[in-house]
């Protein structure tokens, strides 16, 4: 245990910095924006320290803290961190300090980096919270800040997008609210204790129905903010209406709180919910991925297309979410930071385009290449990057929710790799109408034509870290892949189904036939000829040891599970 | 010295690393000397790897080596090492040798372009990605090397980037890649869930776990995405319209190198191949339609560079029917003297190019052999290679291919002799109306430049590969002589890898002269008829039918189907779909709320303040429900 809380001095650093700020004059501007970034710095600095301080190779939350807060009521302040959530801490403390170096808010600086500041703490806390209603009031309290981020500091039509955003955010949220509350309600009716703690309302016994419905009011949420397909329309509108580090916070921080709530509490809260409703989440983020690539085409805005691109990115973490393999789960908290690295790139592009050009429409811009080759290079970087080139990060996480999305559901991940060629005629498109071509010579006379020193600093640690995370997974995924087993093993204990798993290259003999059945779902077992398999009977992994290979994809609760006593859904405790 | 294997890849990587970083500084011509340097020098290194993998005993010729852990997760282990081998050594053979002297033309080639050292950057990454490719010791790493060299082959073609049609080709190309490498993909998470690992030598020991159906399916898989790279029927239209890159990259990646790499794939995976019949025969009629299609394309064609991509397409056609059959060695074989021809065929299509001033028109063209005099004569070597005229090397490694191919079935190896025929017409009437006949190119400018043009032969640095290649294209076919079973060098040389899965059918030493004969009479009918009815005329339009000058509309086909339709349904789904119906209910409930009620319309001003009053009063609201129920 450790006695510094880290966790906590790590969120009161830009609560601080955004309380003190309170009392300089706005115009002071200069020193405002300076303190600022360097404030977010630092808070990257301490996370930095978080990283070192994390011990590899634990499942279970770290440096956590707990304080009773509402002592009567079971609200506690309880925060902890682990392998799902280590790297989305470390890449919103990395996000804030180049939103906020990358903005060019000329106007109401004070502000704009006090609400920025805000919404670091808040986003921070949501990743870092393990107590269900503090959770809450963290992942409620990003929408204020955004909103006024957007409503101030936004383009034409950002009153429409704002209020569209915060409307359909917040509906989302009730359901929420009303999920949270009422799990808490059954746990108590339970063990008689009122709590909110996640790790021991993991322990609840739901029946299906009352399951599946907490599922739906918590997904509700989750689905509106990351978004999957169809709950996305306010995205795009939010993501082009909004400043440049709007939009980089809102598709590189925020989109994640909606991927993360689905790993963190859909998965741990009720994993009976999750596999039986697999398959339609799998099919949402399936059309996602194809849809929002087809959509994205046809964009003639910069920043919508990218809004597109990433509903298509956020189905292929939805996918692998829901794929339930440790490959696919692990990938796809990975690509949680890969999609934040590129698109964070991506949208500060295209604002130093439109600081050049003057406009985010593509039939505005031509052969920028010319004059630009080095910000040419980082866009076309980025763009690989986010089509899935092996070298880079996105194919990284791509690559692991494909192929974990292929041993449990094999047609998802056919209808995902289809959406991978998708997204190569979208982003080729859109950068052969910006950057080939013969020049037009629409370039703002007072603006540098390639990238700038500064730019060039605030764009380095993100092509650092696009480059490092193709190249080098390892001690990244080394980091996740603990929590991200307890957690399957968790939705596999509690939901009795045993997930496939690929043939096990060590601990199998090789010569007998039924290995070849290894990993296979029951449908393809019975194509087969030649002897089955006698351990598909058992349907649960009941044998332990280390062939963990009876692989049965089937709804079967074993003999000794139907003696468990039913429990009955009170929402509404007298 | 087999463990210097790491620095094969490493080298072009530096070069790559360093001109990345100082090219600017370096400029022109010194980067482009520093990229020609590390290739070279990789060149050396893997001569010396290939010497100490040939002083070992035939048996003991496999040796990995270990870079590095990609990642572990799950039941996913994946390392990124290189499998040395007969077969992984005779590529980076050919690979490093080939683009050294390309690299060294290319300090020539360019050297007027303002973006030289950019053009090495290039080429040294796509050197690095092929022997990445070939390297490889599991599916994963090859797959790196795979996408690496479509991604250097886009930005190549569209390197002009200011021309539209450089900059679509290059997109075309890298989208028609993309279709393979999903096929690619597919098959690495088929053999991942059935074997358990990625492995070569791994899934080549285990393949009793892969049922036969998944067998198929992983060789048809991993076909696909050879067919894309390797512009194989559908999915050959880019490979025409890639000409509109810079000559030395048509003939380093779109003829010599990466173009291969699925024939390299496929004989690779000859275990999983020789266990699927069904795939393998896809193969081989697949191949023998593309060199069909590809020869009587070519025969029609005006560019000078078009020529040679049909040509490229049917060439490969017929490695792949080699595949299909199961003649590795014979695909081997004529890779590596395509290589050779081909690359050499490009080179001096580029002197052409240059010395007629960006002229690519072959009809505008004529009597360059006197003014060009090496030039012609290389391309003549060339020609003659590609022709099968004995004892060019054409000859030797075309002849093993069709020998094979009847086999199989005679159908096959009429196809294939067919298309040989055409292969010799198809380059003599090039070679013609180039070289031959009356200049049709005096007096008048050819394009808008001004000054009048004076053709002649490159510049040492051009002109000395040409000479090489001439020599390699003459004689590689001494590489695998037929005569007598010490001469089958390749073979021997090859058999560890893929001896075990290799056609077996002897042939009678009648028949083999029979087939000898045939492909000699072939290639010299094709090549005088071409040389008589081409040498002094350029107008003979009833040979050139536009169905065969459209590729036979197979790439207008595939617009129309595919480009078309997705296009439509991408208008349907972001126009209506998307804005109309589901943004369209997200504000009809917004409008319904609004006309609702005056409470309500206050609500859509958008003042934040009502929000946060009402989302504080619903939590208080709640808050002191929960408290009365715990209270009492």
């Amino acid at each position: 245990m450790n006695s510094f809380p880290y966790l906590t001095v790590l969120l009161l650093i830009p609560i601080g910095a955004a309380a003190a700020l309170l009392f300089v004059p706005g115009k002071y501007k200069k020193l405002i924006h300076i303190v600022s970034v360097v404030t977010s710095v630092a808070v990257f600095g301490f996370s930095a320290l978080i990283l070192d301080e994390f011990k590899s190779g634990v499942a279970g939350y770290q440096m956590t803290t707990v304080h009773s807060w509402f002592g009567s009521l079971g609200i506690q302040y309880s925060l902890g961190i682990d392998g799902i959530s280590l790297f989305l801490v470390l890449m919103t403390t990395l996000l804030f300090p180049i939103a906020l170096a990358g903005a060019n808010e000329k106007k109401n600086t004070k502000s704009f980096v006090i609400w920025t500041l805000l919404l670091e703490a808040a986003c921070l806390g949501s990743f870092l919270a393990t107590d269900l209603l503090l959770f809450f009031i963290f992942f409620e309290a990003t929408l204020v800040p955004v909103y006024f981020l957007i409503v101030q500091f936004g383009y034409e039509r950002r009153g429409y997008a704002a209020v569209k955003f915060f409307v359909y955010t917040f509906l989302g949220s009730a359901f929420l609210l009303v999920g949270i509350l009422a799990l808490a309600f059954i746990h108590q009716s339970q063990t008689h204790v009122l709590t909110f703690n996640v790790t021991q309302l993991a322990n609840t016994h739901l029946d299906s129905m009352a399951e599946v419905l907490l599922f739906l009011a918590f997904t509700a949420a989750f689905a509106v903010k990351a978004p999957i397909f169809p709950f996305h329309s306010w995205s795009p509108d939010a993501y082009s209406e909004s400043p440049t580090s709007g939009s980089i916070l809102l598709a590189g921080v925020m989109a994640k709180l909606g991927s993360y709530g689905v790993i963190r509490f859909d998965l741990g809260l009720f994993p009976h919910a999750v596999v039986m409703l697999a398959p339609l989440f799998l099919t949402l983020g399936a059309i996602g991925i194809i849809y929002g690539g087809i959509v994205a085409a046809k964009q003639k805005n910069l920043k919508r297309l990218v809004a597109y691109s990433s509903l298509a990115h956020l189905g292929f973490i939805i996918m692998g979410a829901f794929a339930l393999s440790n490959e696919s789960v692990s990938g796809a908290v990975l690509q949680m930071l890969n999609h934040g690295i590129y698109t964070a790139a991506l949208f500060l592009l295209i604002a130093m385009i439109y600081r050049r050009r003057g406009t985010h429409l593509l039939s505005g811009m031509s052969g920028m290449q010319k004059s630009a080759p080095i910000l040419a290079a980082v866009f076309i970087l980025m763009v690989m990057a986010s089509i899935g080139v092996p070298g880079l990060n996105g194919f990284v996480g791509e690559f692991l929710i494909l192929a974990g999305t292929f041993i449990t559901h094999r047609w998802w991940a056919v209808v995902g790799v289809l959406g991978v060629v998708v997204a190569a005629v979208y982003l080729l498109w859109a950068y052969q109408q910006v950057f080939h071509g013969p020049e037009k010579g629409d370039h703002i006379e007072s603006e540098p034509k390639d990238l700038t020193m500064k730019e060039g600093m605030v764009l380095a640690p993100l092509v650092i870290l696009v480059i490092l995370l193709g190249v080098y997974p390892k001690p990244f995924l080394d980091r996740i892949t603990p929590s991200v087993d307890k957690l399957i093993t968790h939705v596999e204990q509690k939901s009795h189904v045993n997930l496939p798993i690929p043939a096990q290259p060590t601990a199998l003999s090789v010569k007998a036939f039924p290995l070849v059945s290894i990993g296979q779902r029951v449908q393809s077992i019975t194509e087969l000829s030649g002897p089955r398999p006698s351990l598909l009977s058992t349907g649960i992994n009941n044998s332990g040891g280390d062939t963990k290979s009876c692989r049965n994809y089937m709804w079967s609760p074993p003999a000794h599970q139907v003696s468990l006593p039913s429990i009955s859904c009170q929402v509404g405790i007298s | 010295m087999l463990d210097l294997v790491f620095l094969i890849p490493l080298l072009p990587l530096a070069g790559f690393a360093i001109l990345v970083l100082f090219g600017r500084k370096l400029g022109n011509p010194l980067a482009g000397w520093l990229a020609s340097t590390m290739v070279l020098a990789s060149f050396g290194i893997a001569i010396a790897v290939f010497t100490g993998l040939f002083q070992r005993q035939p048996d003991n010729r496999s040796y990995t080596q270990h870079f590095f852990e990609w990642l572990n997760v799950g039941h996913l282990h994946i390392g990124v090492g290189a499998l040395v081998d007969p077969l992984s050594m005779t590529m980076v053979a050919f690979i490093t040798g080939v683009s050294a002297l390309i690299h060294f033309y290319s300090i020539g080639y360019m050297e007027h372009d303002k973006d030289f050292t950019k053009f090495f950057v290039y080429l040294n990454l796509f050197v690095f990605s092929m022997l990445m490719l070939v390297l490889g010791d599991n599916l994963l790493v090859t797959f790196f090397g795979w996408e690496g060299v479509g991604v250097c082959s886009y930005f190549l073609i569209s390197f002009w980037f200011e021309r539209p049609s450089a900059a679509s080709a290059g997109k075309k190309a890298m989208i028609y890649n993309r279709i393979g490498d999903g096929g690619f993909l597919l098959a690495i998470f088929l053999v991942y869930s059935r074997v358990g690992s990625l492995s070569y030598t791994y899934i080549f020991s285990h393949l009793n776990r892969i049922s036969p159906t998944d067998m198929t399916a992983v060789g048809l898989l991993l076909f696909l995405a050879a067919a894309g790279k390797s512009a194989q029927t559908p999915l050959f239209p880019w490979l025409a319209d890639a000409m509109e890159g810079p000559t030395p990259v048509s003939a380093l990646i779109h003829a010599a190198t990466m173009v291969t790499a699925g024939v390299y794939l496929m004989c690779r995976i000859n275990p999983i191949l020789h266990l699927t019949p069904d795939a393998a025969h896809v193969v081989a009629w697949v191949g023998a339609a593309t060199a069909f299609l590809g020869a009587t394309s070519a025969c029609a064609q005006q560019d000078i560079k078009k020529i040679l991509a049909y040509s490229t397409v049917s060439q490969l056609g017929f490695m792949f029917m080699a595949v299909g059959v199961g003649a590795y060695v014979a695909a081997i074989f004529l890779m590596l003297t395509h290589a050779f021809y081909k690359a050499l065929l490009f080179l001096g299509a580029g002197s052409v190019i240059h010395a007629m001033d960006d002229e690519q028109d072959v009809k505008k063209m004529g009597g360059l052999a006197k003014v060009m005099p090496i030039t012609a004569v290389t391309f003549a070597v060339a020609w003659l290679s590609i022709a099968g005229v004995p004892p060019f090397s054409g000859f030797w490694s075309k002849g093993d291919v069709l020998q094979n191919s009847w086999a199989l079935s005679p159908g096959l190896w009429a196809i294939g002799a067919f298309s040989a025929l055409l292969t010799a017409y198809y380059m003599g009437r090039e070679f013609s109306l180039v070289f031959l006949g009356e200049s049709r190119w005096k007096g008048q400018n050819t394009t808008a430049k001004s000054h009048e043009l004076h053709p002649h032969d490159p510049r040492f640095v051009m002109k000395f590969p040409l000479v090489v290649l001439a020599f390699a294209a003459a004689f590689a076919g001494f590489l695998n002589l037929p005569f007598h079973p010490d001469f089958v060098f390749l073979e021997k040389w090859l058999n560890p890898v893929v001896g075990a899965s290799l056609l077996n059918h002897n042939f009678s030493i009648g028949a083999e002269w029979a087939f000898a004969l045939v492909d000699a009479a072939i290639a010299i009918v094709g090549a005088s008829v071409a040389w008589s009815l081409w040498k002094s005329r350029s107008d003979r339009e009833n040979l050139e039918p536009g169905l065969l000058q459209k590729a036979w509309g197979l790439d207008n086909a595939i617009d129309r189907l595919f480009a078309k339709t997705s296009e439509r349904l991408a208008v349907l789904l972001a126009g209506s779909v998307d804005l109309k119906v589901i943004d369209g209910a997200v504000n009809l409930i917004g409008k319904l709320t609004v006309s609702s009620g005056k409470i309500f319309r206050k609500v859509q001003t958008g003042y934040v303040r009502m929000y946060a009053l009402f989302f504080t009063a619903a939590s208080i609201a709640v808050l002191a429900y929960l408290m009365t129920r715990v209270a009492s």
